[in-house]
């Protein structure tokens, strides 16, 4: 079956951005109007006069994808027309520069279904730290250093703040699960109003991965609970991914170069402790383990 | 070509630039080990593996090299080799 | 304005027609008798009654429209912007703080030749806060791609509403417009106005009708990014779109004043110009009190005139060097200064004379800003310099009216 997004994009080879994209779509279906924020998924799809999209598509700013949407769901209504409307949005333009269009979105109840491919980082304009970044990541302008472990402050709980504007339905959701994925945008559809939902998306370039193993890193960010997979249904926690074996977080630090400096400079086998208690605090919370799995949960 | 008003743009028009110049390892498929579980297809960040025939089979014409096709087989059915120019 | 005999109407019909109303519920009506499909807006102040008066037709049944009650302007035009090219007729109006705040989305909008429709209710911008009215907001947003029409009172303010649906959705324009009117000046005050109806308005204007729209049926990509390789071109074309309207302005005030009797000038007007000597350039409501002051200058023999500029962008350069041809002098006035050089009306229409025959002195005056008064001996000096300035040459080219040297 032919793809909603096209190949011969410019994503960096590996890029796990597009098969985001490509499997929201292909649970959106055809029916579907997108905008998307400036970042590295409109660049490297949008080059005039070429784009990517099969679906009617829409780039205004960084800042403004889902007051777009919202304009583009109201004429909709208006017209009495029946199309989904989608924000495929990095981080950057959703957790930072956006809020305040966003917040707007959710507040005004519009029927658009937001989807935020995390990359934790602004990585079209070079790997500057997000809101969304986590703690003690190395990006160009949290460096690590011989003082600084990097990203001084933890990631900022988006998921949480679309609950609290009673967004009918949050996920997060990751490229590597895209059986849950594409079940999360299909449910996200069938539920009237906005919904937000969050998805990991390693990025090569900005991680600093071994090549081909986009997915696999994804996988250890949720076996090891530091991406929980978790739907709020009307407020509610209604569904998480169980972990069958819960990793320890050095798997998947010590695979990319963003956390490289916590294996090298003294003191970093604390800052690995404070993501491991992360890691472990999203375990309780979610209850992401199987009865009886407690006691395999710390790598140490 | 002439200019559109707008820059308004064709769907599906990157399609003309073919990114398989990018490619420095080219994924071999052992058709004979594929189980037909289609994570391959569903991962390719160029989607460019196409069923054909009843076999996973990645269009050169697009396929960045990137890898990720092979680290997923659940098989290792796709080896990626160095390619020849 | 010129009232403009019309065979179906007598002059008493419309006379009966009239209804005494706020500046704000005049441009509102004239809006809901466009019939727009999303309005998208933030209250400030002096153009909050605008909305006000919209969400009340809404709320009433009087009109048929999305109203987004936004989180900001930056929300409000960026939602048109979604709105419009999905083909909705869009509608919104801000002023000063919000204008300058949707000014990235100005630009775009432009850029992606969505025809939106604002009003913006000139006023003054920080620092000093100050809500009065100058034309500071809408004269920085000149270079916006946005094209610019100044009212000179409220029925103006009200009919160019339509009009600018008119220029900006035709096909061969394509790009948004800009109605500025003075804000509390125009905006609050209280005048007699005749006000639209939507038949009217529907045999004036033809239904919205883009040719793509955002459409699962034939989805295109709206908003690529261009390199260096078709950025020129596209720009080129906004230019030559507003090239284009320079004509497009003049017939629709003319289609306008067919079908309504009404006529405000095309791209400029002029008053008493015939055989003036003193021309004064100007924008906006001020030019009331010019007229007055001109009337009185005249019977005191002197021969002074005016230009009104009512398309500011795109410029009416030709229209100008037509119109001042003959002048000995002229004075501009206007309610905006670019700090660092002079007042920018100033700026452009020196250039527009530069390379014309038309060689004669042209001062600038820089005035009514965060809302002082102009009064009838602000004119009379204006016209006492302009006159200086053509018998003894230019002594001040840009000069502050009505500064406050005691302040200083
Ligand atoms: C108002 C504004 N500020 C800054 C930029 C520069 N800019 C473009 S994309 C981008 C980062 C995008 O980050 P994100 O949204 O996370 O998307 P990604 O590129 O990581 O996929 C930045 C900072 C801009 N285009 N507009
Ligand atoms: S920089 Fe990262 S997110 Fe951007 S295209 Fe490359 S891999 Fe994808
Ligand atoms: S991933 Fe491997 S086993 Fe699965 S379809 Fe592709 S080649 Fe076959
Ligand atoms: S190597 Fe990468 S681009 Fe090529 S087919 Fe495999 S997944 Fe697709
Ligand atoms: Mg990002």
């Amino acid at each position: 079956m032919e793809k909603l997004l096209a190949p011969g994009h410019r994503a960096c080879a590996g890029c796990a951005m597009p098969t985001v994209i490509n499997l929201v779509l292909e649970a959106a279906g055809p029916n579907t109007i997108v905008a998307t924020p400036t970042g590295c998924s409109e660049v490297t799809t949008t080059p005039y006069p070429e784009s990517a999209w099969r679906v009617p598509w829409i780039n205004s700013l960084f800042e403004n994808a889902a007051a777009v949407a919202s304009g583009i769901e109201s004429a909709l209504k208006h017209f009495g027309k029946n199309h989904n409307v989608f924000v495929i949005a990095g981080d950057g333009s959703t957790l930072d520069i956006g809020m305040g269009c966003i917040s707007g979105m959710f507040d005004r109840g519009h029927n658009v279904k937001y989807v935020c491919y995390d990359n934790e980082a602004y990585m079209n304009t070079g790997v500057q730290r997000s809101s969304s970044t986590p703690p003690c990541t190395s990006t160009t302008t949290t460096p690590s250093g011989k003082v600084s472990f990097g990203n001084p402050r933890p990631k900022k709980d988006m998921p949480a703040i679309a609950v609290a504007h009673r967004v009918p339905y949050v996920a997060t959701a990751s490229v590597a699960y895209p059986v849950d994925l594409r079940r999360k945008v299909r449910r996200a559809i069938s539920i009237p109003g906005p919904a937000y939902i969050q998805v990991n998306a390693p990025c090569i370039t900005g991680w600093s991965f071994e090549a081909g193993t986009t997915v696999e890193i994804a996988r250890l960010a949720v076996e090891t609970c530091l991406w929980p997979l978790y739907e709020y249904v009307n407020g509610e926690l209604a569904g998480v991914k169980k972990i069958h074996v819960k990793r320890p977080v050095e798997d998947y630090l010590k695979a990319q170069g963003r956390y490289r400096h916590l294996f090298r400079m003294k003191g970093g086998e604390e800052m690995i402790r404070v993501l491991q208690q992360l890691a472990d605090e999203n375990a309780r919370k979610f209850g992401l383990l199987y009865e009886g799995d407690v006691a395999c949960t710390s790598g140490e | 070509m002439k200019i559109t008003v707008a820059a308004l743009t064709e769907p599906g028009s990157t399609v003309v630039n073919k990114t398989g110049g990018w490619r420095t390892f080219v994924p071999v498929v052992n058709h004979r080990r594929c189980i037909k579980c289609s994570l391959c297809e569903i991962y390719c960040p160029e989607g460019c593996i196409h069923q054909i025939d009843g076999l996973f089979v990645p269009d050169l014409d697009y396929c960045k090299g990137c890898g990720v096709c092979a680290h997923e087989c659940p098989r290792k059915a796709i080896e990626m080799v160095l390619e020849e120019k | 304005m010129k009232m403009i005999a019309k065979e179906e109407l007598s002059l008493k019909e419309r006379m009966a027609r009239m209804r005494v109303v706020e500046g704000s519920y005049a441009v509102a009506h004239a809006v809901k008798c466009c019939s727009p499909d999303v309005i998208s807006a933030y209250p400030i102040t002096p153009q909050t009654h605008i909305v006000e008066h919209l969400s009340q037709f809404v709320a009433d049944g009087e009109l048929d429209s999305e109203f987004l009650t936004v989180d900001s302007e930056f929300s409000a035009m960026s939602s048109l912007v979604g709105a419009s090219a999905a083909g909705a007729r869009c509608y919104s109006s801000t002023t000063s703080q919000g204008l300058a705040l949707m000014w990235e989305v100005l630009y775009n909008a432009a850029g992606m030749r969505l025809p939106i429709v604002m009003t913006v209710a000139n006023r003054a911008l920080s620092a000093p806060l100050n809500i009065w009215n100058d034309h500071q907001d809408s004269v920085g947003a000149r270079d916006s791609g946005w094209i610019q029409l100044y009212a000179e009172d409220v029925q103006e303010a009200a009919d160019a509403i339509p009009q600018a649906y008119k220029i900006a959705e035709d096909p061969e324009i394509r790009t948004p417009v800009m109605v500025c009117m003075d804000g509390f000046i125009l905006t609050h005050v209280y005048e007699p106005v005749e006000l639209l109806s939507v038949e009217e308005v529907e045999r004036f204007l033809p239904p919205y009708r883009p040719e793509h729209i955002l459409d699962p049926e034939n989805p295109k990509t709206f908003g690529a990014f261009a390199d260096p390789s078709y950025f020129t071109e596209l720009r080129y074309m906004q230019w030559d779109a507003h090239r284009r309207a320079l004509n497009k302005i003049e017939t629709v005030a003319r289609e306008f004043a067919e079908e309504f009797g009404r006529w405000y000038g095309g791209l400029i007007d002029t008053y008493r110009a015939d055989d003036a000597e003193v021309m004064i350039v100007t924008m906006g409501s001020v030019i009331g009190t010019i007229k007055d002051c001109i009337d009185v200058m005249r019977s005191e023999g002197m021969k002074v005139g005016l230009v009104k500029i009512r398309s500011y962008r795109p410029f009416p350069t030709e229209a100008l060097r037509k119109a001042l041809k003959d002048a000995e002098v002229v004075a501009v006035i206007e309610k905006d200064v670019t700090v660092g050089n002079e007042g920018a009306l100033l700026t452009d229409l020196k250039a527009a004379l530069y390379n014309t025959p038309t060689r004669i002195p042209v001062i600038g005056f820089p005035a009514g800003l965060g809302g002082r008064d102009i009064t009838v001996r602000d004119i009379r000096r204006v016209v006492d310099r302009a006159i200086a300035a053509r018998d003894r040459g230019i002594e001040a080219e840009m000069e502050f009216l009505s500064l406050r040297e005691d302040l200083l």
